[in-house]
């Protein structure tokens, strides 16, 4: 039964934990992204996805966890993330109104005149 | 050295500038100078009468400063004055008699030795002579003043050898200059009025008469007023640089462009066929002369190394360099002609050669050049006991035989005088130009000025020449019905007599020919011009009775005719007076007779000539002159349009008929003071720039090429006008002109005499003439039709096998390049660049697939591929790891 019982459910909430979420969240974002028809669902999948990485680089910069830890770099890596994500959001929902206005639709699977 | 030093040079160079100038603006501003260019004609006037008001204050100021001298007793009838002024003018050589004239070459030896004491005297004289003062009194000892000066070198070559040559712009003034600028400017002034009358026609399209278009009509061109005055602007400058030039190279540049300015203007109306051979024909005809020039040049050049006519002084520090005249009759031989030491040098190489060859080890290379300077007296001299050669003799002959050979060409003598009646094909101002002040005028001028150059054999293929083509230019005159040919043909005989009497050791007669035959012969030429306008035809056979319709040109004509005829009254019968030829033509056969005294068999030749061209002068002169304006018209039509021409050209017929008439008259300057001589003439002017030491060569026939078989003298001028001589030449002169004039007016005035008859009984003869001595037909035969054949042939061998060699070359190198472009450039080079080409288009074109649009399938394609680096990455650092 050990096979049930892994470390990570066993030991004290440590760095992998938190890696475990970040993974998590990742890959739900980037199967959210490939999966989604919707543009704004790939969007959310986007923010997700820079989520995951953003746990990472936070719980990296925890001096808890490693002694050679990021440090406040890591903080301040995942404050620029945020701002990007920010400001990525506001690009991506301009062009996503835009295509709308076009095609009347946030069907991604239409836009394909960049087919070469 | 004073006033003309400095400013001579600057107003004759300013005279040569003003044509140029004129030239380039006409050139670049043609026409746009007025309505038609008209204006071209009013610049190139004003410059040539600029250059005329300069020529004439440089002719004052020359005056000025050195007044001719007067020693020259051309009037004089008193025989004992005439042996007093003699033996004054010739010192020792003379004994104030002039029986011994007769007994010239008797008198030799003592000559000689007299010769030779007058020179040690001259030598101390020189010091004080050599500052240009014109010692009027003292003609042995006078030096024609001369200037001498360097504008601008133009290269210098060979520096640091013996041959060491510059060419340069530089200039040479004497009187000769001055008188040719005096002249040649005042003529081509008058020229160039006539000619804007003349010219007229050219204002506005001109209708050719002469050329017939294929479909009938004749040919219809712009007008050219502009460009006639733009070349005859060219000529001018190219005439009066000529003059000036104070080297022979720059005298040769001048010398083309008077022959090119002559090709332009006698092929003026080069539509027509006539005209532009006859322009080619003047042209290759000068070639050929000036190819003997060339000659000559090369030959001066290699062995003397300089062109420069006289001394001049380059850095003024008083060492001058010497010049060609200076080298050829060196002061410190009295200026006796002899061959200058570097064509001694040149003529003596083999003697150099067998110097240095005989050399002893050890001598250095200024010993045997101080041998070589020894020897090269001996050389000259021909004094070595095995060999008598006179070495650098036969270089001193090529050079002047060459020079002459250009003048030739220029002067239209015998036998290259073919072109100048073909150059009537030209405007008839150009004619006046060309035959008169110009072109011709430059051959004879030449001939003076290389004077002191020419050897006792040189003058003697020049008095021949002259003899020749003065017989052949004045029979051909007499049997010519265009009015201009007989003129032209005139112009032929009358450069003959120029030639022979300088070819005699006439300088001073031959250049006063020069100067008044420029005169009476421009007038003569533009009162045909005149008749030409007025009647539009050339044949004196359509013309008569024009004198009541054109008074003035005819009057004016009949100036020319009379002192081209040499009409005055001689010495003998009281005051000499006459029309200005009356004054050469006495003096050149004066100089004739007295030559003929000394030399009985070549001087009897060439007197008898030039007196029975006399006669044929002018006879042919009045036979135009009566056939032209007296008796009764022979063509109706013509007569009735005929009118007189505008004023502005005939005011300078009568401004040229008073020249022609009074410009030999010797009553300018004052008197002379001496009893037995009056008056200062164009004579005294002339003979100021006579060439010194030519009256010290009276044993001028001493020399080894004639000494076999022909002994010559040549008499000095000054003894030709001694009253033994001047009476019965003065006699003899007056009866030709008189004999020729009532001939021609028997014949074609009264008519006692048919012409018919005279014709028919003389048919052979008249035949030959009328075909002018076949001259054409031989040079045809002799020359033109061989150069055909073995063009022919030439032509043919370059068709038939050097064209077919190239040909065959040209397939083989088709054949190797097709080759080539087949295999190696489009199937190699080709194949590589478009299989790269067609590979990377595929390749682009499978890529083009994956390319599908789609944003979820690329967001798998970066999740697929980020895993698959992941796995990739994985798997090597475990197989490191291992």
């Amino acid at each position: 039964m050990e096979w049930l019982t892994p470390d990570i459910l066993t030991e004290p909430v440590g760095l992998s934990h938190f890696l475990a979420v970040g993974a998590f969240l990742f890959v739900t974002g980037a199967v959210c992204m490939a999966t989604k028809r919707n543009t704004l669902g790939i969007l959310m999948g986007i923010e997700l996805v820079l989520n995951g990485a953003n746990i990472n680089f936070v719980a990296f910069a925890s001096p808890y966890f490693r002694e050679d830890n990021l440090g406040l770099d890591g903080h301040l890596m995942a404050l620029f993330v945020i701002v990007l994500a920010a400001a990525e959001a506001a690009v991506a929902l301009a062009i996503a109104l835009n295509y709308y206005n076009n095609y009347a639709t946030i069907d991604v699977d239409k836009a394909n005149e960049l087919k070469g | 050295m004073g006033v003309p030093d400095q400013i001579l040079p600057i107003l004759l160079g300013l005279a040569v500038l003003a044509p140029l100038a004129s030239f380039v603006i006409i050139l670049l501003f043609g026409p746009n100078l007025g309505k038609q260019g008209v204006g071209g004609a009013y610049v190139a006037t004003g410059a040539i009468v600029c250059s005329a008001i300069l020529s004439f204050l440089a002719g004052f100021i020359w005056l000025s400063s050195h007044m001719p001298p007067a020693t020259v007793h051309h009037h004089d009838e008193h025989h004992e004055a005439s042996d007093h002024a003699e033996s004054k003018q010739h010192g020792p050589e003379l004994h104030g008699s002039l029986e011994q004239d007769s007994h010239f070459a008797l008198a030799k030896f003592s000559e000689e030795v007299e010769g030779d004491e007058s020179g040690e005297h001259q030598d101390e004289e020189h010091g004080e002579a050599a500052q240009h003062d014109a010692d009027a009194d003292d003609a042995e000892n006078f030096i024609p003043p001369v200037y001498t000066g360097h504008w601008y070198s133009l290269g210098r070559f060979m520096v640091g050898t013996p041959y060491e040559a510059d060419v340069s712009i530089n200039y040479y003034i004497d009187s000769l200059t001055i008188i040719m600028f005096c002249m040649v400017t005042f003529i081509a002034s008058c020229i160039h009025f006539y000619a804007s009358g003349y010219m007229h026609d050219e204002l506005h399209e001109f209708t050719d008469p002469e050329v017939i278009m294929k479909d009938g009509s004749n040919l219809v061109r712009p007008g050219r007023y502009h460009r006639f005055f733009q070349y005859l602007s060219l000529f001018c400058f190219s005439m009066l640089g000529l003059v000036l030039a104070g080297n022979i190279a720059m005298t040769f540049v001048f010398w083309e462009l008077v022959g090119i300015c002559s090709y332009f203007l006698i092929g003026f109306y080069v539509e027509r066929h006539s005209a532009s051979t006859a322009a080619n024909k003047a042209f290759i005809v000068n070639r050929i002369g000036d190819f003997g020039m060339l000659i000559g040049l090369m030959a001066l050049w290699a062995s003397l190394g300089t062109f420069n006519f006289g001394d001049i002084d380059r850095n003024n520090d008083g060492t001058p360099e010497e010049g060609l005249f200076s080298l050829m009759r060196p002061e410190a031989s009295n200026h006796k002609l002899q061959a200058p030491d570097g064509m001694v040098a040149l003529g003596a190489k083999d003697r150099i050669e067998e110097l240095v060859l005989k050399a002893e080890d050890g001598t250095t290379r200024e010993e045997l050049e101080d041998d070589v300077a020894e020897m090269i007296p001996v050389w000259r001299e021909g004094e070595l006991e095995e060999d008598s050669t006179k070495y650098g003799y036969t270089l001193l002959v090529i050079a002047g035989l060459g020079i002459f050979c250009g003048c030739v060409g220029k002067s239209a003598q015998f036998p290259l005088h073919t072109w100048l009646p073909d150059a009537m094909e030209g405007p008839t101002p150009v004619s006046a130009l060309v035959h008169s002040a110009t072109m011709v005028a430059a051959g004879v001028f030449l001939v003076a000025r290389f004077y002191p150059v020419f050897a006792p054999e040189v003058l003697f293929v020049i008095a021949c020449t002259g003899c020749i083509t003065l017989f052949i230019g004045a029979t051909i005159a007499i049997v010519a019905t265009d009015i201009k040919r007989v003129l032209a043909y005139s112009t032929v005989s009358q450069l003959g007599y120029m030639m022979l009497a300088l070819g005699l050791g006439g300088w001073t007669a031959g250049v006063m020919h020069l100067v008044t035959h420029a005169f009476f012969k421009s007038l003569l030429f533009m009162c045909s011009g005149s008749v030409i306008h007025a009647v539009h035809t050339n044949e004196m056979t359509e013309m008569g009775g024009l004198r009541k319709k054109m008074p003035f040109t005819a009057y004016t004509m009949l100036v020319g005719c009379i002192a081209i005829a040499g009409v005055g009254i001689p010495s003998a019968l009281g005051l000499p007076f006459g029309l200005s030829g009356y004054y050469s033509k006495d003096s050149i056969l004066e100089q004739a007779y007295s030559y003929m005294i000394v030399n009985p068999i070549m001087g009897s030749v060439f007197f008898y000539a030039a007196l029975g061209g006399a006669v044929i002068t002018a006879f042919y002169m009045f036979r135009m002159w009566f056939l032209t304006f007296a008796g009764e018209p022979r063509d109706q039509k013509r007569y009735d349009h005929a009118h007189e021409s505008p004023k502005v050209m005939y005011v300078p017929l009568v401004i040229l008929a008073v020249m022609a008439a009074g410009v030999a008259w010797p009553f300018f300057g004052e008197l002379g003071t001496e009893g037995d001589t009056y008056g200062f003439g164009l004579y005294n002017f002339i003979e100021q720039g006579r060439p010194l030491g030519l009256w010290l060569e009276n044993d001028m026939a001493s020399n080894h090429m004639f000494s076999d078989w022909l002994e010559l003298s040549w008499p000095h001028e000054s003894k030709s006008h001694a009253a033994n001589i001047k009476g019965p030449v003065g006699l003899m002169a007056i009866g030709t002109a008189i004999l020729g004039i009532s001939l021609a007016a028997a014949m074609y005035l009264w008519r006692f005499l048919n012409p018919e008859d005279a014709r028919k009984a003389f048919a052979p003869i008249y035949n030959f003439l009328v075909n002018k001595w076949k001259f054409d037909e031989a040079y045809n035969a002799v020359f033109v039709k061989p150069t055909h054949v073995v063009a022919w042939c030439i032509a043919t061998f370059d068709k038939q096998w050097i064209d077919r060699f190239l040909e065959s070359l040209v397939f083989g190198t088709r054949r190797i390049s097709g080759f080539l472009s087949t295999y190696i450039d489009k199937l190699c080079v080709d194949g590589l660049i478009n299989g790269v080409a067609s590979r990377c288009y595929s390749i682009g074109h499978g890529l083009q697939k994956i390319q599908t649009g789609s944003l979820r399938q690329y967001v798998m394609f970066i999740v697929v591929g980020t895993i698959t680096v992941f796995v990739l990455l994985s798997f090597w650092s475990y197989a490191i790891a291992q």
